[in-house]
């Protein structure tokens, strides 16, 4: 009885959608998402990105997502569903997803996970992520040019390598250009909610910031500058209609043609674990145009982009100096290694705040 | 010709009954048209949220999962609200009762600590969570704060410690310094009930739980004295019976539970402490103990039931790609419906006629 209801529903289903025997041969795809889909952030990149995989590989394969899935106990159980609806290749894509990522993946070894910006994996399990430290040092110099009260406003989301990384490297650039820049910082304790947001945005500015800088999701922060007559950078995606006269770059995360290769090298066959940590010479992020600027501040961007991609410049050359005026531990040979920059919990000399939990 | 609400003269049993059954009735009527209006086939719709994770064992145990909490903190929060205390800070009390739990779990990672471990995490878990419940209720008996603000406001100090703590000194060491603490060794972790599924011992002791207070309400005198307080404070003030006690009492009872229910959540389902381990179970839980009647049989169909239409939600995003907003709007439509039938238990629907409209209307 169970088993008869099941099928009429399933051949309901696709007699619904597509044609049965197409729908049976495709591979199927699944995302996880952390915010809903219409961020206008992360997600939305995410969902960019998806949709670029449709449009690429549609006639093989069938893709499903879950959005809003929140980083708790609930995101085992959105995965495993995925992984019961027939899902081969399943993408999750948050920090927060690690765990339950790898508990899935343990339970599941024939099926294939990719976990966006963790550290743990398995033999089923990839990871990827982007080096985006190398875009905020391009910020931090346009920052510097920009600001008139020598002051920026940075809304942190949590205070996590990355986060933390992208700080230093936005520090460390601004100061090639004026040594005595400040950096007011705002941990909102959220990726997506853009009512702090927007607080925070408020509050950066209350305190004398001219530019804001921010590592949470939504455009909020930039509404709030464009209203003030403020300038600011967008995140994850292009922000610039929420300020056309307000936002100088963003960083644009672009992971449609890392899905794309890896769908293919799944339907290939020849898909296997790796870690994939791209910069700007990958196509994992973009910057996008440099606006709202003079054109010899947009040189100064577009030349340190061309010199990191090049290999040329690296935002982290040692020395580093941390917070306590002594010199972080060089073990990259000329700059910090990799895995000093993936597990960064330090703030550098320059920074008039306290790392949360240090 | 007009239609009003007019008041019983005493409740009535038959709708209290039948009420649920109508607001559910119409809620699929509701989002039958919803459905239609999207595009996708209402049956199909309605067969993937309350049919295909009922008839498949996986998604019962989620549901399983996903209820536990859910009942375990509304049952305590069902005697407070029956005793006419406002406990609003289960979310607060919740994540307490993980903390302290999870003090016992890091303080013995690593160390060959027997099976005595989670039996103290789950009784260190219950008193953190009473004691953190005690703050508001012994300043609502001893300044006449109110309970419903400063339990609140807890919750925000609750959450603020454990990010303190899983960024700080419980963070795992080798973790790059993200904010979570290691894993919790097996000892310290609730045991499965059924090998590769995630149904848990948990849900064995919120069923305890609901029979407890089964027999509390339905049996005991203490049962009686926090009926007769909520519902007649003058007669129990006659009757001798001792208010501000059964705030203090009702109060550590539902936070005892609702810390029982943080640490199980923790050192079960999610295996080690970090942020966010809660989507909101603690006010989630209000709406389960209304929509249970503040009974507790109730409050276990209500919670089953909330957890049916997540698990639901789920699968009708997966099979049919509905939207997540459509789950959320048909939550928003049930709890609506079931409040506004529960009004008819009350109330009814009277037709009143023009001339004694007229003699009102003068008045």
């Amino acid at each position: 009885m169970k088993k008869s209801l099941l099928a009429l529903v399933a051949g309901l289903l696709l007699a619904g959608n597509v044609s049965a025997a197409s729908a049976a041969d495709k591979l199927k795809v699944g995302f996880i998402y952390l915010g809903p889909i219409g961020d206008l952030g992360w997600t939305y990149q995410h969902e960019l990105a998806r949709q670029a995989l449709v449009k690429e590989l549609g006639d093989k394969i069938e893709t499903t997502y879950l959005e809003n899935v929140p980083e708790g106990p609930d995101a085992e159980r959105a995965i495993e569903q995925l992984v019961r609806a027939g899902n081969k290749l399943i993408f999750t894509t948050s920090f927060g997803y690690m765990d339950p990522t790898l508990k899935v993946a343990k339970k599941y070894p024939n099926v294939h996970f990719e976990h966006a910006t963790g550290y743990k994996r398995d033999k089923n399990m990839s990871t990827y992520s982007a080096k985006w430290y190398q875009g905020r040092y391009i910020q931090g110099l346009i920052a510097a040019k920009m600001s008139k009260s020598g002051v920026l406003g940075y809304i942190g989301s949590f205070p996590i390598p990355e986060v933390v990384s992208g700080i230093n490297a936005t520090i460390l650039a601004a100061q090639t250009i004026n040594p005595n820049i400040k950096v007011k910082i705002i941990w909102a304790n959220t990726w997506f909610d853009p009512g702090k947001e927007a607080d925070a945005a408020k509050a950066l500015i209350d305190q004398g910031a001219d530019i804001i800088m921010q590592h949470t999701d939504s455009p909020a922060a930039m509404q709030i500058a464009s209203e003030r007559g403020k300038l600011a950078f967008g995140q994850d995606s292009e922000m610039i209609k929420f300020g056309p006269k307000t936002q100088l770059t963003s960083i644009l995360d672009t992971w449609g043609s890392y899905y794309i290769e890896r769908v293919k090298a799944e339907l290939d066959g020849t898909w296997k674990s790796e870690d994939s940590w791209g910069g700007l010479d990958s196509h994992l992020f973009a910057m996008a145009p440099y606006t709202n600027m003079p054109d010899d501040v947009k040189k100064i961007a577009e030349d340190a982009q061309a010199a990191i991609t090049a290999g040329k410049l690296h935002p982290f050359k040692c020395p580093v100096i941390g917070q306590d005026g002594k010199e972080i531990e060089c073990k990259g040979g000329a700059n910090l290694a990799d895995g000093q920059i993936l597990g960064m919990n330090f703030y550098v000399k320059g920074i008039d705040d306290k790392l949360p939990g240090k | 010709m007009q239609l009003v609400l007019e008041k019983r003269a005493e409740r009535s049993n038959t709708i209290a009954l039948v009420s649920p059954l109508i607001a559910i009735g119409l809620t699929i009527v509701t989002m039958t048209i919803l459905f239609a209006i999207l595009g996708k086939n209402p049956f199909l719709a309605l067969q993937a949220y309350f049919v295909a994770p009922l008839i498949d064992s996986y998604s019962l145990q989620e549901i399983a999962v996903k209820a536990t909490p859910l009942v375990m903190i509304a049952i305590g929060l069902s005697l407070c609200y029956l005793a006419n205390a406002w406990n609003i800070g289960a979310e607060g009390q919740f994540l307490i009762g993980a903390v302290a739990g999870s003090w016992i779990a890091v303080k013995t990672q690593g160390t060959d600590a027997g099976p005595w471990v989670l039996p103290a995490m789950l009784v260190l878990a219950a008193a953190a969570g009473a004691l953190y419940a005690l703050i508001p209720a012994i300043c609502k008996v001893k300044f006449g704060a109110s309970e419903i603000l400063t339990s609140l406001m807890l919750v925000y100090v609750a959450d603020l410690l454990l990010d303190y703590l899983v960024r700080g000194p419980w963070r795992d060491p080798n973790g790059f310094n993200f904010p979570t603490t290691a894993e919790f060794d097996p000892v310290a972790t609730v045991p499965l009930l059924i090998e590769g599924g995630r149904l848990h011992l948990g849900s064995i002791i919120a069923l305890l739980v609901v029979a407890a207070a089964a027999i509390l309400l339905g049996r005991t005198i203490k049962g009686f004295e926090i009926r007769v307080v909520g519902a007649a404070p003058r007669a129990a003030r006659f009757g001798g019976f001792n208010a501000n006690q059964l705030i203090i009492l009702t109060f550590a009872v539902s936070g005892a539970l609702a810390g029982l229910a943080g640490i199980i959540e923790v050192a079960g389902p999610v295996g080690h402490l970090q942020p966010g381990i809660s989507p909101g179970y603690g006010f989630t839980a209000i709406i389960v103990a209304f929509l249970g009647r503040l009974n507790p049989i109730g409050i276990l169909i209500a919670g089953l039931f909330l957890a049916l239409t997540f698990i639901g939600g789920e699968q009708a995003q997966i099979a049919m790609k509905i939207p997540l907003d459509v789950t959320k709007v048909f939550q928003g439509i049930l709890l609506f419906y079931v409040l506004a039938c529960d009004s008819l238990i009350l109330y009814r629907f009277k037709l009143v006629f023009p001339s004694r409209q007229v003699a009102r209307g003068a008045g």
